[in-house]
């Protein structure tokens, strides 16, 4: 019998509904596989105890003649900034240990309403604070491809659960390429949806206006499928877009054909810096742009003055909002109260966030607290704000000449373990170029492009397309997907090291 | 705590010019909360509820919850601003104002920064003596109540000594507007009495519009009063306290006046005033030092990114603004013209609070001068006898018809007072109580010409004098007829009968 | 160089209500000046003319009809308190006042 976590979510899928597989065995199969290997991956902070249980009640409904989803039956592990009812959500911070949410956020209910069998929370930077998953509280999650590496962050547990087969799917959030970026190091594929695409109701917020949530997964196909299901308008958040928007897995069938590439016009930024970019990411990538241009599809320079402005202005906007944000964390309500004896509630308050918070969180509250501040606004907060225009105007100059943006996804391969730990500006530079995107609304994706030739290890090419445009994306992205794993004769993953409950490749 | 030392007002008032400012908080009533399905305790079906049993996520502030707004408040808002006589603006947003406080669930109050949705009105305000006042409007706008703490341990129940506080996120995201005046100028003597007329005033206003229960025993209208004093001749105004949630229209004007001679004596002294909130307190009538401003009231405005701008369209206004009633102010002014009430009698309705009560009934059609005296006179006695409203014990229907039976002869006054008892009473219309009780006025001619053939006889003396052409005689054997008739006859009737059969 | 000084990182930490020891407070004052002299370089292009963005996606008049929807029952309310009493959470003594 083929082993089950090697399929993709959409082959699954199909198994399952013709019945070759029950969802029980499909569930079984990755939480033994999770077993096995996550003692050395720690993708997970919590696995579910009752999986095998709604597996098995989907299995009872098909079998019972229900119309179910399509995804129906098909596991997801669940990044812990999303809130359930029936696992606990921490957001990756101490202070939330062992929460119990009263309500699932709508993309956690949309996939369970569509027969999706939620396995596990995935681990995380606190409070999505870090480009690296070092920052969770609960200890790092490790790179599939080598154990010493870093996973990216801060969705590094959702990519790497992907990545190591012990789930299909996952579901992460992006604030400034958390979904992007660990895509990108862990030779998987994410897409962070147009601003107001997905509901953000029930993710625990990092900052508000950039904050969207996404698919992780294995192909491009599979992430269309899980956006289906988590994406649309949802009431109980104001940001949400109410727009029809077209099926995203059959944007990506379509796209698999290749004939979008035709004509394709491919903008390419020339202000992106060449320093700074690991060599094998940059050969990756051009390696990817003349496979595309080979098929038809045009490069076009396009200029972008702002984007140096990018992760400055980020770094404004993301500490203020955070700060913000994470002031409900104070020991009154729920989730850790540190006691101070003779104390009053202040000092409850200020010594439960000193000692449940971590160095980055409280050095990004600390920071969007100044940048806040009365007499400080309009030269920090106020100024970012602006620079998010400028950013916005940079993308639809662009956008009148070509149809999408193409960036390497992040500027190295994955990192050793601790290496920029100490150098937070080091850290933020990961996040060069999929902050724009997070600033501008607009969507992205990351597929991987292939090997770093000084490294071995995976590279990612991200996709820009205009507001609303997800579904291009799709197109896009699985026309250059196709296009590759011709040219590999295979998933890039099937070259990852095997890992096993001896320890892997460390 | 120290008991402050108080200058005489009217001294006070000869050194010093007192300039006011207010911010009062108005509960709207919706049915649900500013940004939350959770019921709204501030409407009077949720009145009570127990603690924490009317609580959506984002009213504690659960992680992942998020703020929709709630539309009719958006709406009540606007009405309310227009009420004002404010400048709705074309597009207004909610900011964050950011501060720790265990009320607070999310640690910042959704509010209104630098653009509020009303702004630049002004309300006009009548004094007992019936003065006008103009009172300038800043603006006007929407945010969200915090939770209740309730204090536990020590003697007092307040902050000071308690040894905890229970919180309770019923009130949280309870809709308000917060309605922020311009500083008042030229108060005077007259700056207490001001302070009371102008939140009246807002009461009035906001149950016009029908948008609040505007109970202040309850909190849905909360005053805060700025007060502070600069001396004679000067230009620069004073340094101000602001005394908190001042809860009934009677506290604020002591509080005002308290603060007038308390912070008079500071500065006759050559002390400076310290800016500070202060509380009041209703059982000593004093008010009493509170947080001093300071660093920690950097708020971090921004705006809040969870939630959109609020661009009324024009067509919105304009339905709201034509849906308005009669600004308080103006409709007392055409009232007492229609009516040809002198001041004092106008006045005497206005400060019963029977306003609406009059005009229902005159609108019934009784005369003014009718609804006046029943609703000032006898259901107030009746009112204030039983502790109880007097808009409660009749309705300008039961009054207007018990004026028509007067009218028709079919009750005396006497009677009338009678029948109303019997309506405060719960007995029915006041045609059922006539009827119940058969207080109907006898109008049978024979059975008053045996009464009166009687009284005259038992009194030849009188007899005599009504024949001899003085009349007023006739009122003794009057007063004998209405006692055996037991008060049930019309007293004009029988005078003319009287005249005829003494006559005969 | 910025601003940043160990006296206003101390503020800030009471602004956020973090307890930071001295320790903590030397270390993110350094961190707090590199971080900042990198970022205030917005400042270079946000002239008086650029509009600020808040969201990236304009919108707005985004309401919900005012109609009772689903509220938590008690027990979800205080399922994670960390004190609670009568119904209510509870806390420590409170020093300061009400805003
Ligand atoms: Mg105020
Ligand atoms: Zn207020």
């Amino acid at each position: 019998m083929t082993d089950l976590t090697r399929l993709s979510a959409a082959a699954l899928a199909e198994k399952l509904s013709a019945g070759d597989v029950s969802s029980v065995e499909a569930t079984q199969a990755h939480l033994d596989r999770i077993s096995a290997v996550d003692g050395d991956i720690h993708a997970f902070l919590h696995v579910s105890d009752h999986a095998l249980e709604v597996a098995s009640d989907i299995d009872r409904r098909r079998a019972a003649g229900e119309s179910l989803g399509a995804l129906a039956g098909v596991p997801l592990a669940i990044k812990d900034v999303l809130v359930t009812t029936d696992m606990p959500s921490t957001s990756g911070s101490k202070i939330l240990e062992g929460y119990m949410s009263p309500y699932d956020a709508t993309v956690v209910a949309r996939a369970r309403a569509a027969g999706l069998v939620p396995l596990g929370k995935t681990n995380m930077d606190e409070f999505a604070m870090g480009s690296s998953t070092e920052h969770s509280a609960y200890g790092p999650t490790r790179n599939p491809w080598d154990l010493d590496r870093i996973p990216g962050g801060s969705g590094g547990g959702s990519a790497a659960a992907v990545a190591s087969f012990e789930a299909p799917l996952a579901l992460g959030s992006d604030t400034g390429g958390s979904i992007r970026q660990p895509a990108h190091v862990t030779g998987t594929v994410g897409l962070k949806p147009t601003y107001g695409g997905v509901s953000r109701y029930g993710a625990i917020a990092l900052a508000s206006s950039l904050d969207q949530v996404g698919p992780v997964t294995r192909t491009v196909l599979d992430s269309g499928l899980l956006h289906d299901v988590i994406g649309g308008h949802d009431i109980n958040d104001s940001t949400s877009l109410a727009h029809a928007w077209p099926s995203f897995a059959a944007a990506a069938r379509e796209g698999a054909s290749g004939e979008v590439l035709k004509g394709l016009r491919i903008g390419v930024i020339k202000e992106l810096p060449d320093s700074g970019f690991q060599a094998g990411v940059s050969e990756s990538f051009r390696a990817a742009l003349a496979a595309m241009e080979a098929q038809g599809a045009e490069i076009v320079e396009i200029s972008a003055p702002h984007f140096e402005y990018g992760v400055a202005a980020y770094y404004l906007i993301l500490p203020a909002e955070a700060s913000s944000n994470l002031a409900k964390f104070d020991s009154v309500r729920f989730g850790l109260r540190v006691d101070v004896p003779g104390g009053t509630v202040e000092d409850v308050m200020a010594a439960t966030r000193d000692a449940g918070f971590g160095d980055e969180v409280k050095r990004r509250i600390i920071l969007g607290t100044y940048a806040l501040s009365a007499g400080y606004y309009d030269a920090y907060y106020g100024s970012a704000q602006k620079v998010r225009t400028l950013i916005q105007r940079d993308f639809d100059a662009a956008f009148a000449s070509v149809d999408v943006i193409a960036t390497p996804s992040a500027p190295t391969t994955a990192f050793k373990l601790g290496e920029k730990i100490d150098d937070p500006l080091q850290m933020y530079l990961n996040d060069v170029t999929t902050i724009p995107a997070n600033l501008a609304g607009v969507p992205g994706i990351s597929i991987p492009s292939g090997l770093a030739a000084e490294d071995g290890l995976p590279v990612g090419i991200q996709f820009l397309a205009p507001a609303h445009e997800d579904a291009r994306l799709y197109r896009v992205g699985a026309a250059l997907e196709a296009l590759l794993v011709d040219s590999w004769g295979g998933p890039l993953l099937d070259r990852a090291p095997v890992l096993g409950s001896n320890g892997g490749s460390r | 705590m120290a008991k402050d030392k108080l200058m005489d007002f009217d001294k006070a008032l000869e050194l010093f010019e007192p300039v006011l400012g207010f911010e009062v908080h108005v509960e709207l009533n919706t049915e649900t909360k500013m940004f939350s399905a959770a019921g709204n305790p501030a409407h009077e079906s949720n009145h009570g509820a127990g603690p924490n049993t009317l609580v959506a996520p984002v009213d504690m502030g659960l992680p992942g919850s998020l703020p929709v707004v709630n539309e009719t408040a958006v709406r009540y808002s606007i009405s309310l601003g227009l009420a004002l006589g404010c400048s709705i603006a074309p597009s207004s947003r909610f900011a964050r104002k950011n501060y720790f406080y265990p009320d607070l669930g999310k640690n910042y109050q959704i509010s209104q920064y630098d653009e509020p949705i009303a702004f630049d009105g002004e309300v006009e305000i009548e004094l007992t003596d019936g003065t006008l006042i103009t009172v300038p409007i800043e603006r006007a706008h929407m945010e969200e109540d915090a939770g209740k703490l309730t204090h536990v341990g020590g003697s007092t129940g307040r902050i000071q000594g308690a040894e905890y506080s229970l919180v309770d996120y019923n009130r949280a995201g309870v809709p308000l507007v917060e309605i922020v005046t311009r500083p008042i100028f030229g108060a005077e003597h007259r700056a207490p009495e001001i302070a009371k007329a102008y939140v009246q005033a807002i009461r009035d206003i906001v149950l016009s519009l029908g948008i609040s229960e505007a109970r202040m025993e309850r909190g849905n209208l909360r005053c805060d009063a700025n007060v502070s004093l600069r001396p004679r001749g000067q230009e620069k105004l004073g340094t101000r306290t602001e005394t908190k949630n001042v809860n009934s229209m009677r506290s604020v004007e002591r509080a005002v006046r308290y603060e007038i001679q308390r912070q008079a004596v500071i500065l006759a002294a050559g002390g400076t005033i310290i800016q500070e909130t202060r509380h009041w307190h209703e059982d000593t009538g004093t008010t009493s030092p509170g947080r001093p401003k300071s660093d920690a009231d950097d708020y971090r405005y921004f705006p809040e990114p969870d939630l959109l701008p609020v661009a009324p369209p024009q067509e919105l206004i304009d339905e709201l603004r034509a849906a308005l009633p009669e600004p308080p102010a103006i409709r007392r002014r055409r009232l007492k013209a229609d009516w040809g009430f002198t001041d004092l009698e106008f006045q005497d309705v206005v400060n019963g609070g029977l306003l609406a009560e009059v005009e229902a009934t005159v609108a019934a059609g009784a005369a003014p001068a009718s609804a006046r005296k029943w609703w000032t006179g006898e259901l107030t006695r009746i009112a204030n006898a039983q502790g109880r409203e007097a808009s409660d014990l009749a309705t300008a229907a039961d009054v207007a018809a018990l004026q028509a039976l007067v009218d028709s002869g079919a009750l005396n006054d006497k009677l009338a007072r009678q029948v109303l008892e019997g309506v405060a009473a719960g007995e029915g219309t006041p045609q059922e109580v006539v009827d119940a009780r058969g207080l109907a006025v006898v109008s049978d001619d024979g059975a008053l010409i045996a009464a009166i053939d009687d009284a005259l006889a038992s009194q030849p003396d009188v007899l005599a004098k009504i024949r001899d052409g003085k009349v007023q005689a006739a009122g003794a054997v009057i007063g004998a007829v209405m006692k055996a008739m037991k008060g049930q006859a019309d007293a004009a009737r029988v005078r003319e009968l009287v005249l005829e059969r003494a006559a005969q | 160089m910025s601003e940043i000084t160990p006296d206003l990182v101390r503020h800030l930490g009471v602004l956020a209500r973090i307890q930071l020891s001295d320790e903590e407070v030397e270390r993110l004052t350094g961190q707090l000046d590199a971080i900042v002299d990198n970022i205030a370089k917005v400042s270079e292009v946000a002239t008086a003319e650029v509009p600020a963005t808040s969201h990236p996606i304009a919108m707005q008049n985004i309401f919900r009809p005012d109609v009772a929807g689903e509220q938590l029952t008690p027990a979800q309310v205080l399922q994670n308190a960390p004190d609670a009493a009568d119904g209510r959470f509870r806390v420590t003594a409170i020093l300061g006042e009400e805003q």
